[in-house]
């Protein structure tokens, strides 16, 4: 559905490497996730394939079309959802989905059962101007708006990014529906956590791929045993399980250090710590995420 | 079609939603009208001027009640002494005075020759001149007057006739004047600004990737700007004549046309600028410094192109707005026909067609 080959592109005359020889495939049905920071590079990707950028050297295609030959074939198929809010904010919420459902030469009706489930939720406010509404409900229009010609790809690029974590858990399950019909959507967020939510996701940093495989697959090939260290002052903690001769790699994660060793079993540090005064030290062993994946494949 | 359509009503919604730009849109005829019309006159109304009568005679009198009679001085009779002359100068009390010596009705009989001193303030050059020109030729009515009624033979008298503005008013040139300047300025502006928001929205990735062709977003834009600045022609018209008794002399309907030509190419350039803006004050200040400018200089309503330099009278005929100019003098003015407008309207044209090509093949179809 989705096939890039060795897709490069810099800006500046190349000075900043954006892609970086990035290849992958994305099948027909997919929910594929882009996850990685700000700066990875992930909004050019969408640009490419949604045929607003020319890459500098490679190959892609969608639903079959060449990215730079086969443009206008490409635009009438897909749904983009740029980063940024991209609705008119002086337009109220029916004014938006009109505009687009016409631009995109369909009308509400026709195609109303696809976004009905998002499109009630905001519908009580469709008199409202598209600049008043709150974050969660202008994700939902903005998601409406790509998805009123019946896409056969939609992109949604850093579609949850500032919206609050109750619009993002019912977003990610519109996107499990629309996979549902049949619709290929390719994804990107900066939330580790939303990565286990599709089936196939990208680890991206600085324009390289780090690795492509199912969020499962990608966290059971974390090397080795991880360790969930706890205890009061996590700062001077850090330091202290930084400095232990027996630890390969420690970071903070929220209230706890995640830790690995050089060698297996982790009883010495927790003697180690005791001797430095934490005297509240714990540790378990936890299965490593998403996001332990990425920072152990950004070493 | 149907697409067409959606698209603008949905930017005449823009417009009319952002009352700020609406306000600027129609107040900026207005004021420039009101501006240009009453207060920033360079006719002379009421010029303040000291009258110093040495003499005090009959002739003095005569010539001193005819020159207040003209509405162009308000004349203080207060000041006596050349210190307090000079302090009346310096203060800006005054900006002309008049002098008449002792003996001047004495000197006119006995040797037929008198002098009157005139003094005046050449600080601003353009008002001394003019005020000067003022007296010397009410002097010199005064004098044939005074001749014919003396039944002396043989005088040339010079009969002046100011053809399409008898009364010298400064209406008919600066009427012109601003209608170029406010249709160029609002709509390069207007356009190069709705287009570059879009852009900053990014609505426009959205529209790009979209069935919707590029020549339908930039028609869409267009239209909007294009049927205000038509209001805005009948705005000033109307105002020009209510207010300053100013009327269209020739055919509306080859005023109209040509204005629109008018309106087409500064659109066309507007759609130019947003094309390379990134940001919307950047469209902004780009049709305010690279418009505003060129056509107040170059147009030729503020100063004449033919006291210019060479190189800047060959700059102007690249100005739209110098063209439209003279169409708009001999139409509105003159109420000649198409025979006597037909050049400028063909540089019109051509202009207006070569900007849009180009601004329709620089149109980028992707980022």
């Amino acid at each position: 559905m989705i096939t890039l080959s060795n897709i490069k592109k810099t800006y500046n005359k190349g000075a900043v490497q954006a892609l970086n020889d990035i290849s992958f495939s994305v099948e027909k049905g997919e929910l594929f996730g882009l996850i990685g920071p700000d700066g990875a590079g992930k909004t050019s990707l969408f640009r490419i394939l949604t045929t607003l950028l020319l890459p500098d050297a490679g190959q892609a295609s969608v639903d079959g079309y060449d990215v730079i030959k086969d443009y206008r074939h490409i635009r009438n198929r897909v749904g983009y959802m740029p980063g940024r809010f991209s609705l008119y904010q002086d337009l109220t919420v029916e004014e938006n989905l009109n505009f687009f459902a016409t631009v995109f030469d369909t009308t509400i009706k026709e195609n109303y059962d696809l976004i009905k489930d998002i499109y009630q939720q905001i519908e009580p406010f469709k008199d409202r101007r598209a600049g008043k509404l709150s974050g969660g409900m202008k994700q939902k229009l903005a998601l409406s708006c790509a998805l009123i010609h019946k896409p056969s790809v939609l992109f949604l690029d850093e579609p949850t990014t500032g919206v609050d974590v109750v619009s993002r858990k019912e977003f990610w399950a519109m996107l499990k529906k629309l996979k549902q019909e049949g619709i290929t959507i390719l994804v990107s967020t900066p939330y580790m956590d939303e990565a286990n939510l599709c089936d196939r996701i990208a680890l991206v940093q600085k324009g390289d791929i780090l690795s492509i495989d199912k969020p499962a697959a990608i966290v059971s090939s974390f090397p080795g045993e991880l360790y969930a260290v706890r205890a009061a002052g996590t700062h001077r903690l850090l330091q202290d399980v930084r400095n232990y001769q027996g630890t390969s790699t420690c970071f903070a994660f929220g209230d706890a250090l995640h830790v690995t060793f050089k060698n297996a079993g982790s009883q010495p540090l927790l003697e180690y710590l005791h001797t430095k005064g934490h005297a509240d030290a714990t540790i378990e062993k936890i299965q490593p995420t998403i996001e332990d994946c990425f920072i152990h494949l950004l070493k | 079609m149907r697409q067409l359509i959606t698209f603008i009503r949905k930017e005449f919604l823009h417009v009319f939603r952002d009352r700020k730009t609406l306000l600027m849109l129609f107040g900026l005829p207005i004021a420039q009208i009101v501006l240009f019309g009453f207060a920033l006159s360079n006719e002379i109304k009421n010029s303040r001027i000291a009258i110093t009568d040495y003499s005090k005679d009959a002739v003095t009198e005569q010539l001193i009640s005819k020159i207040a009679s003209s509405n162009y001085f308000d004349i203080q009779r207060t000041v006596q002494s050349a210190t307090q002359l000079e302090a009346a100068f310096k203060k800006g009390d005054i900006r002309m005075a008049i002098i008449f010596p002792a003996d001047f009705a004495n000197d006119l009989v006995h040797t037929g020759k008198a002098t009157i001193q005139v003094i005046a303030d050449a600080s601003d050059p353009n008002l001394a001149t003019t005020i000067t020109n003022y007296i010397t030729r009410l002097v010199g009515d005064f004098n044939t007057q005074t001749a014919l009624t003396a039944g002396r033979p043989l005088q040339i008298l010079p009969e002046m006739q100011f053809l399409y503005n008898p009364e010298l008013r400064g209406a008919p040139n600066f009427v012109p004047g601003v209608m170029a300047l406010v249709l160029m300025l609002v709509c390069t502006m207007m356009t190069s600004v709705a287009i570059v928001k879009e852009k900053e929205l990014g609505t426009m990735e959205i529209l790009l990737v979209s069935p919707f062709k590029p020549i339908y977003i930039i028609i869409s834009k267009l239209t909007p700007n294009l049927l205000i600045s038509v209001v805005n022609l009948f705005i000033i018209l109307m105002l020009s004549a209510v207010f300053l008794d100013l009327h269209v002399k020739g055919s509306i309907l080859l005023l109209t046309f040509d204005s629109i030509l008018f309106i087409l190419t500064s659109l066309s350039i507007g759609l130019l600028l947003s094309i390379n803006a990134k940001t919307q004050q950047a469209a902004m200040m780009g049709s305010m410094m690279g418009m505003m400018l060129p056509t107040m200089l170059l147009t030729g309503f503020l100063f004449p192109i033919e006291n210019m330099p060479l190189p800047l009278q060959v700059l102007s005929n690249l100005v739209p707005s110098r063209w439209y100019f003279i169409i708009v003098k001999k139409v509105m003015l003159k109420g000649l026909g198409i025979t006597a407008v037909w050049k400028e309207t063909l540089i019109l044209t051509g202009m207006c067609l070569f900007l849009f090509t180009i601004s329709l093949r620089r149109f980028k179809i992707r980022l």
